[in-house]
């Protein structure tokens, strides 16, 4: 056995930014390993395959079946576990979204091994594998190793570098065709909240509000300064609690992890679970009336006040000064 | 029909992590000898998904089972007081030092044990080790569908039907019973146990069961078992190097901090 395998997920049609992360990452970990670094992409577009190619992949295994590109636990688990048995991949990498953290346990058990989730570094000293995970909600990291191979993963955005496309390299484009195995599940509706200009995921800033908003008007707040940034709004747990905003909002250990250059965090407190999801941004900005509040000690810049009176001007300012020199 | 919610017992997640401390050596977190233990906020949800089917189907038999030593019960007492019908308590040093996979084992050998259950259900994960992994290791031991992040379960003829959150939305997602579902926190708050509730928990039966009760094979259990090896568990580091942004007023605030982002090139 050798070698690593990546679930992709793709985004807006295109393979997800986390996915090419865990591709770089992959070939990271199969330079000490050895063995070959594949891919799992539910589309038989050949120019996807082609990018995943580019970005490290050296074999794709590529499921046109349009029946599997909406994401089915039942028909990815089976589509994973013929993947996995095919290249008898020593390493199963997958994003931890909600997608790859509901198919790495189920795949790890299949597969009769085990899974570390959440990881935010993976590690191949001389071939040994080591995972570095978040846990007591995000407070404390334990590092983790197997005795069971394949060694299956979720890792967060953010902890591998995406290696630049290479229109050159070559590989292997194998179908994953066949009938789908019956799944067990049935969807009956999806709701896409897709109220956002830019995805959350991918921005390269990110405006986040929390408690400290004091309701939903807030963020229509928050609205214009990631406007004005071209940036996303995000949230911490509490208000997507509370109801002031979607819950695919939220940021944070049993949320989404965002990985922006600039990270705008109004009236959060800076829990460790929130932490946990925005923790890899790197520049920090805090803006709380609480001049004790631990957000301060992971920011870079922080700014005690009201956020009703800060946030619109600071919005001003990012126009003004972009409008004179972009 | 008859509802199987496996729950674990934590430190309380909402102390303050000042109250633990992470011991090295040992390879583990200790929490304060005064702190609370409660059971995993995920999991009381999960109970609490279990009342509100109840209450849609009445004659429901909602039955707690927990993995621990003897303080675990209280895991049960607090089911058992917010309205579970009875409790099942694995109790076995040899369960000691195990992982997702031996915990999963043990708990799904028994779910088979009581037989007859249609619907388990869990937190999405335990709030001190936040892994997530037990429950989708329980549905594939006992062979049945699972459905993760829930914060909705109904049930609909012999089906389950859930509403199960995607990182854009949600979807509705059903499964024929057997099954297993995770609940997320998006279900809503939890009941809190009531007086007359907690006052009735004390007759309800609980069971103990043992290694040698569920007859599973000492290799699927504790240290024997376990196909993890923590290797360390250390704390993250922080570089408290925070530039507070003062100035006379609000607008001078915010236009100091731009010219700093500007100089930092973030903006």
């Amino acid at each position: 056995m050798s070698g690593a395998l990546v679930v992709v997920e793709l985004a807006q049609g295109k393979p997800a930014a986390v996915s090419l992360e865990l591709l770089g990452l992959a070939r990271k970990v199969a330079g000490q390993t050895g063995g070959a670094v594949s891919a799992l992409v539910f589309s038989g577009d050949p120019d996807i395959a082609a990018a995943l190619i580019a970005r490290g992949a050296d074999q794709v295994f590529s499921v046109g079946d349009p029946a599997a590109a909406e994401y089915n636990s039942d028909t990815w688990l089976a589509c994973a576990e013929r993947a996995a048995t095919m290249t008898a991949a020593t390493l199963i990498l997958a994003a931890h979204t909600t997608k790859g953290a509901d198919l790495a346990p189920r795949l790890a058990f299949r597969l009769k091994s085990a899974v570390a989730t959440g990881c935010v570094a993976v590690a191949a000293d001389g071939g040994a594998l080591r995972f570095t995970r978040a846990c007591y909600g995000g407070n404390a990291r334990e590092t983790v190793s197997f005795k069971t191979l394949p060694a299956v993963a979720t890792v967060r955005g953010g902890c591998g570098d995406a290696v630049p496309a290479d229109p050159a390299r070559r590989g292997e484009i194998i179908a994953l065709d066949g009938a789908m195995p019956a799944t067990r599940l049935r969807v009956v509706e999806r709701r896409r909240e897709s109220g956002e200009q830019v995805r959350l995921e991918d921005a390269r800033v990110v405006v986040a509000g929390g408690r400290g908003l004091g309701g939903p008007e807030g963020f229509q707040v928050l609205r214009e300064l990631a406007g004005a940034l071209g940036g996303a709004v995000g949230a911490s747990r509490v208000p997507c609690d509370l109801g002031w905003c979607p819950h695919s909002m939220q940021i944070g250990l049993t949320g989404k992890t965002v990985t922006p250059d600039l990270y705008i965090a109004v009236g959060i407190s800076g829990a460790s679970h929130h932490l946990a999801g925005c923790g890899g941004a790197k520049t920090i900005v805090a803006i709380n009336t609480d001049p004790d509040a631990a957000i301060f000690r992971d920011a870079r810049f922080g700014i005690v006040g009201d956020f009703q009176n800060i946030v619109p001007a600071l919005a001003a300012e990012v126009r003004a000064l972009l409008s004179r020199s972009p | 029909m008859h509802i199987v919610v496996c729950t674990k017992l934590v430190p309380d997640p909402e102390a303050a992590f000042s109250m633990f401390k992470i011991d090295e050596q040992a390879k583990t977190v200790v929490p304060a000898p005064g702190l609370p233990w409660v059971m995993s906020p995920f999991d009381e949800q999960a109970v609490e998904a279990a009342l509100r089917i109840r209450e849609q189907q009445p004659g429901t038999r909602i039955s707690v089972m927990t993995l621990g030593p003897e303080t675990a019960r209280n895991a049960l007492k607090h089911g058992l007081a917010m309205g579970a019908d009875d409790g099942v308590l694995l109790a076995d040093a040899a369960f000691d030092d195990g992982d997702g996979y031996t915990t999963a084992c043990v708990l799904a050998a028994a779910i088979r044990k009581l037989g007859s259950c249609d619907l388990v259900l869990t937190g999405r994960q335990a709030a001190d080790w936040d892994a997530g992994v037990v429950g989708a290791g329980i549905a594939e031991l006992l062979g049945v569908p699972v459905i993760s992040f829930a914060r909705d379960v109904r049930i609909d003829g012999g089906a389950v039907r859930v509403e199960r959150v995607l990182d854009d939305g949600t979807e509705i997602v059903e499964a024929s019973l057997p099954a297993l579902v995770t609940v997320s926190n998006e279900l809503g708050a939890a009941r809190a146990p009531s007086l007359r509730e907690t006052m009735r928990a004390a007759r309800k039966p609980v069971v103990v069961w043992s290694a040698a009760d569920l007859g599973v094979a000492p290799g699927d259990i504790g240290a024997a078992g376990a196909r993890c090896v923590r290797e360390r568990v250390f704390m993250p580091v922080k570089d408290n190097r925070c530039e507070m942004v003062e100035g006379a007023s609000p607008e001078a605030q915010a236009a100091k901090l731009a010219q700093r982002l500007r100089e930092a090139k973030v903006i």
